[in-house]
């Protein structure tokens, strides 16, 4: 039965083929180094799946950030661990991206043919960055409040453009309800988007071109 | 290699991710439900106190007079302020003679209101209609308005609500 279903499913869908393309395809010997990307997509979902879950129960306002997650802490079933998985997964999605970042640097790995899945790479290591830096002030306690005060005003250092950019990151002079809005705009819709995207072509490339090994000392 | 006693390296790395996967779908799926579902499953803190609604006297005899009241409940984390309605109708001159009923239609909860012509409470959303007791005249409402316990204590009425 289940594989009769299978064989339907295949005929259209083409699965079997697209299993030995992603998943069979043939790859150098490598090492536990080789499985950053994987652990880093993992994370990615693990975000994606405890994000969504979080705003159930989130409101991005001023009167009920706080309240709101407190609320999640203390009184949602389980919602300890959502928070927690989230609030945890992210510190570690930056620590692996980074990691998967210098060990593609230090194999050379960015090398010819390869150097689109390093610039999409540097896109999803930059968009990640991004989700650390909007999370952060979705909390809206002290911390958050005062590190995203100090994040903006550093990037009013600029010369010239600084104060405007300052002025754009906080949706006006001050750090306020529109701030937190839009941070909350960018962590859930923007950046998820960016990366989603850039994921897709990252992998796509990883799958045309293949990894490249571990380099020889003839290399 | 296909006769080989034990379980081949392709298969142990494949029964193993399959396992380590499922534990790990469970461990973090279960949770999720209880997540979602973690407000439906709070008990709600029901209103079931006597509501003090004035001098009875305030009241006109043969004449629904709606009296309105708020409760406050807590909903995650912020106050719910809810606002009540009750129909008071003076049967007689009697203080004990007194209907008290809820507003709420019970069709599909819009609220209801007393018109003099043709006498019915008449529900906006549906055209339901009561009659002066509560009782249905017509349209979709599958029971009668719930009729609240009165009492009266030094000429001042009380309304036991329930529920809500």
């Amino acid at each position: 039965m289940v594989e009769k279903v299978f064989a339907w499913l295949d005929e259209r869908l083409g699965l079997k083929t697209v299993y030995d393309v992603v998943l069979d395809r043939k790859v150098p010997k490598v090492n536990w180094w080789f499985t950053l990307g994987s652990a880093s997509l993992f994370l990615f979902l693990m975000q994606a799946i405890t994000g969504i879950f979080l705003t159930i129960y989130y409101v991005p306002s001023p009167e009920s950030a706080y309240d709101s997650i407190q609320y999640i802490m203390t009184n949602v079933a389980f919602g300890w661990l959502i928070r927690g998985i989230h609030h945890w997964g992210a510190t570690l999605m930056v620590i692996i991206v980074f990691s998967h970042m210098l060990r593609t640097y230090i194999f050379a790995a960015y090398k010819y043919p390869r150097e689109l899945t390093w610039l999409t790479g540097v896109v999803l290591l930059l968009a990640t960055l991004g989700m650390g830096f909007t999370g952060y002030l979705l909390p809206w306690n002290q911390k958050a409040y005062w590190a995203t005060t100090v994040g903006t005003q550093i990037a009013g250092t600029i010369p010239f453009i600084g104060p405007f950019i300052t002025r754009v990151l906080r949706g006006g002079t001050d750090l306020s309800a529109v701030t937190l809005a839009r941070f909350f705009s960018v962590h859930i819709w923007v950046l998820p988007a960016v990366i989603g995207l850039a994921i897709g072509i990252h992998l796509y490339l990883v799958v045309r071109l293949g990894i490249s090994g571990i380099p020889e000392k003839e290399d | 290699m296909a006769k080989s006693p034990h379980i081949s390296r392709n298969d142990f790395v494949k029964v193993t991710v399959g396992a380590l996967g499922s534990i790990m779908v469970v461990a973090v799926g279960l949770p999720a439900v209880g997540y979602v579902l973690s407000p439906a499953l709070s008990k709600g803190n029901g209103t079931d106190t006597w509501i003090a609604a004035g001098p009875v006297k305030n009241y006109p005899v043969g004449i629904p007079t709606l009296f309105t009241f708020t409760r406050t409940t807590i909903n995650g984390w912020e106050k719910t302020v809810n606002s009540y309605g009750v129909y008071v109708l003076r049967q007689s001159e009697a203080e004990t003679d007194i209907i008290a009923l809820s507003n709420v239609c019970t069709h599909l909860a819009c609220r209801v209101t007393w018109k003099e012509e043709p006498k019915n409470y008449v529900c906006p959303c549906h055209d339901g209609r009561f009659d002066t007791k509560g009782q249905v005249v017509s349209g979709p409402p599958p029971r009668p308005l719930d009729r609240y316990p009165t009492k009266v204590e030094n000429g001042n009425l009380l309304i036991h609500v329930v529920g809500g």
